[in-house]
């Protein structure tokens, strides 16, 4: 992207022994007008509009369960937009040809830019234009002193004022002081321009050998886990890593601890786990916007929840104990979920196991149950008056038909189909302690709860590229728009006994402040 | 406290009000000497003719016959106390904001509300500053004090939210760094906006236009000024808005474990910030008209307009803090 716009493209030379090979010149005047200024808006422009649908329509990689949703809402719709990467706007062939388009025509325009100025950097000042009266600024007047030290005493006067002069004597004996500053102007803008190419290595190296993966932690010493694909509820790998490669480190969730305002809203969050694995085992907390840093991994806290303790006792006797994490649906940790119980009333003189018998619960949990009912929602986030209000089924959970199901809730195809039959038509409330018997003498108790929290473990080796490279944008750019280019030019003759200094310069970029620059290096050194 | 905000709200709110027909009285009454002298020495400043010239800074003679000295006094005074009671609404804001601040205990940034209000602090201060180096620009203040009521009047009775403590994601000192920038880069580009809008104003006018929005153009600075002002603003907020954003990544990164993740804030924040490098490099190319150019500044605002209301109002995401 040149700041100066390519002169329309020259008709191609005659190669020796005919006309030019027409491919060559396709391809020479299509990277030609690929690396014009015109073509370079036209694509960013096409970068701006093609961000929008991104924006519209819900992404995959952001919330694939919005996808989900619009998939359902919009039947006919969905389909279409998804073969155009509608749900994928920002890994769309489309996107990439745009910035990638975008990203060439950027290189073709700064490598020759490169060429030039560090050719300029090198190469001293131009001599003065034969008539300096003709520039934007101009003057001229007589001056004291031999030509030889009214040029030494302008040469040192810009020297002084940092600028790059150069002294030269004219065929016809006059002395000519050229003189150019602003050159960072340039470096700055080629800095920009640049890094945009290493913040783009960045996000490459980042989308290549980066990789993320989502994981609900129940607190307690049985539910913690270790870094492999297997324990991950949901994961992405980065083209070049494998489920192997990845760090060793193994998560427990000591304690979670979670403050609130009195009007419920949320304060602070502070998840305690003890790291093993990972050289040496410690105890570590981390919060909502300070992550834990592991070697080769940052684990950020992403939510909370609480995990009901429920034990069933079958009617042989026999006891079973499930810690279910309950997926809060709002502001107040009203909590969802369910907790089935597929193994129990097996005889245990038989071993035989009755498909029908398996039983389950699903409902709420109330972290504060409201004094008054309804008793649908809880009055408050944190653990006040807690109780669970469940509906008990028995029948067959269809956990065996092959068929992925979510543990939150029970399969609603064997509920309508009678499979799956509930108990009551209205849910049970209890407390803490409490324990509810069924109609065939089987009991429910509710224990307590276990806090859990949702992590997400992530690690993009691209970051510090990516930092390093929008640093020094940053820098390049404020020095490009900061800096400005000028020259100026003295010329020095002697007319009779009086020597006459002729001086004219020229803003090569917008300086308003050029004029009074002017004014003051014409009038001389005093 | 919180009250006391809400009633420096109405005294910001009125001020600017009344500054708006002080301006619009020294408009329709004021002569065009101010201007006519502006545009003269613009002429000369931006050395239009290649040789050196004498500034012709003559300014009565851009006195149209027919206007009694008596009235164009009046218009100055009317223009002079526009400028006082903005920097009376001014004061009037800081007061808002600041306490606004103390009675929820943080920086007045956790809402829509709070953050509009802060846009047009900044806006306001930013045409001050303008103000305080350039009063030939005075004529312009009837336009950036016409946003303002438009803006702190949406913001008073739309966005209006009670004050309440952030929520976890928010408490974190990239709090403070990246939502200063963003204010400080959209209160600047604000008042870009309507330099851009006016300079498109001026030059049809200049052109011969005499319909409606043109003829707002008969009494504002000269087109070349404009255009330069417009430039500056956007060159200045520019690099605020890129360091504004990478703020935001590096917070991004501490808080969602990501720097970039496409949420519908992030995405509408990049287009700006194309769009914005898309006008300062068609500025910066002398085949593109200027006005063209001056087009994609106004894009631009339109671009961050849909990230303040569209975003925050329909698109749901990360950056869900409207606390409407």
């Amino acid at each position: 992207m040149t700041t100066v716009e390519s002169p329309p493209a020259p008709p191609a030379p005659p190669t020796p022994g005919g006309r030019a090979n027409p491919l060559v010149a396709l391809v020479r005047n299509s990277w030609r007008q690929l690396t014009s200024m015109r073509t370079a808006l036209v694509l960013l422009f096409l970068l701006a509009v093609a961000a929008v649908p991104g924006s519209v329509l819900p992404q995959r990689n952001v919330a694939v369960e919005k996808v989900t949703a619009y998939f359902t809402a919009h039947p006919d719709l969905a389909p279409v937009l998804d073969r155009l990467w509608g749900f994928d706007v920002y890994s769309s062939p489309w996107f990439a040809a745009i910035y990638l388009l975008l990203f060439g025509s950027l290189v073709g325009c700064i490598v020759p830019r490169l060429r030039d100025h560090t050719r300029a950097l090198r190469a001293r000042p131009p001599d003065a234009p034969h008539r300096l009266d003709r520039l934007p600024f101009s003057s001229s007047g007589e001056r004291a002193g031999a030509p030889a030290e009214v040029a030494a005493a302008l040469h040192r006067m810009l020297r002084g004022r940092r600028w790059r002069v150069v002294t030269r004597t004219a065929p016809d004996g006059a002395l000519t002081v050229s003189a150019e500053k602003g050159y960072l102007k340039e470096t700055g803008n080629l800095i920009f321009h640049y890094s945009l190419v290493v913040v783009l290595i960045g996000v490459a190296v980042g989308s290549w050998w980066g990789w993320h993966a989502n994981r609900l932690l129940v607190a307690g010493p049985e539910k913690a886990f270790c870094n492999s694909l297997q324990q991950y509820d949901e994961y992405g790998l980065g083209a070049r890593v494998s489920g192997a490669g990845l760090p060793p480190f193994c998560l427990e969730l000591t304690g979670f601890e979670a403050t609130y305002q009195e009007t419920g809203q949320p304060a602070s969050y502070t998840a305690t786990v003890a790291v093993t694995g990972s050289g040496a085992d410690r105890s570590s907390s981390f919060a909502v916007n300070h992550p834990l840093r592991l070697s080769g991994a940052n684990v950020y806290l992403l939510g909370h929840g609480y995990a009901p303790v429920l034990r069933y006792t079958d009617r042989y006797g026999q006891s079973q104990t499930t810690v279910a994490p309950f997926l809060s649906k709002d502001a107040m940790m009203t909590s969802e979920g369910a907790a089935a119980f597929p193994d129990t009333n097996v005889d245990p003189k038989t071993g035989a196991r009755d498909p029908n018998l398996q039983v389950a619960f699903e409902g709420v949990y109330l972290p504060t149950v409201p004094d008054q009912p309804p008793l649908t929602a809880s009055a408050f986030p944190a653990e006040r008056s807690p109780g669970i209000m469940l509906w008990a089924y028995r029948g067959n959970l269809g956990l065996d038909s092959g068929v992925p199901g979510s543990v939150y809730r029970l399969d609603g195809r064997q509920i309508a189909n009678g499979q799956l039959k509930r108990l009551e038509p209205t849910p049970h409330l209890l407390r803490v302690g409490e324990s509810w018997t069924l109609d065939d003498g089987t009991t429910l108790e509710f224990l307590g709860t276990r806090p859990y929290a949702t992590l997400s473990i992530r690690w993009d080796p691209g970051e510090k590229i990516v930092l390093v490279g929008t640093a020094a944008l940053l820098a390049g750019l404020m020095l490009s728009l900061a800096g400005r280019r000028r020259r100026v030019w003295f010329r020095v003759t002697t007319s009779g006994s009086t020597t006459i200094v002729e001086s004219g310069g020229l803003a090569r970029s917008d300086h308003p402040g050029f004029a009074a620059e002017f004014a003051l290096l014409a009038r001389g050194p005093e | 406290m919180a009250a006391l905000s809400d009633q420096f709200l109405v005294v910001t709110l009125l001020s600017y009000l009344v500054a708006m027909i002080c301006h619009a009285a020294e408009y329709s009454f004021g002569a065009r000497g101010v201007i006519a002298k502006a545009a003269v020495r613009e002429l000369a400043g931006a050395g239009g003719p290649p040789v050196s010239v004498e500034v012709g800074a003559d300014g009565p003679a851009g006195v149209p016959a027919g206007t009694a000295p008596g009235r164009v006094d009046r218009a100055r005074l009317a223009g002079r106390a526009a400028v006082a009671v903005t920097i009376l609404g001014a004061a009037a804001h800081l007061v808002t904001l600041v306490s606004r601040g103390i009675a929820a205990d943080r920086m007045p940034w956790g809402n829509m509300y709070e953050f509009v209000l802060t846009v047009t602090f900044v806006g306001v201060a930013a045409w001050l500053a303008v103000l305080a180096r350039r009063t030939h620009l005075r004529h312009l203040g009837l336009f950036v004090t016409l946003v303002m009521v438009v803006l702190l009047g949406v913001a008073g009775m739309v966005l209006y939210a009670p004050i309440a403590p952030l929520v976890p994601a928010l408490n974190s000192y990239w709090f403070a760094v990246h939502i200063s920038m963003m204010c400080l880069a959209s209160g600047t580009f604000l008042v870009g906006f309507v330099a851009a809008a006016m300079y498109l104003i001026r030059a049809g006018y200049d052109k011969g236009r005499r319909s409606f929005p043109y003829t707002l153009g008969a009494r504002v600075p000269g087109a070349e000024a404009l255009e330069r002002l417009t430039f500056r603003l956007h060159a200045f907020a520019f690099p605020i808005w890129t360091f504004g954003v990478a703020a935001g990544a590096i917070w991004a990164e501490a808080a969602w474990g990501r720097y970039w993740g496409w949420d519908p804030k992030e995405t509408w924040a990049f287009i700006s910030w194309v769009v914005y490098a898309g006008y300062l490099h068609a500025r910066a190319t002398p085949s593109v008209k200027r006005s063209t150019a001056t087009w994609i500044a106004i894009l631009g605002w339109a671009t961050m307009l849909m990230n303040l209301v569209g975003v925050n109002l329909f698109l749901s995401g990360f950056h869900s803090y409207s606390g409407l």
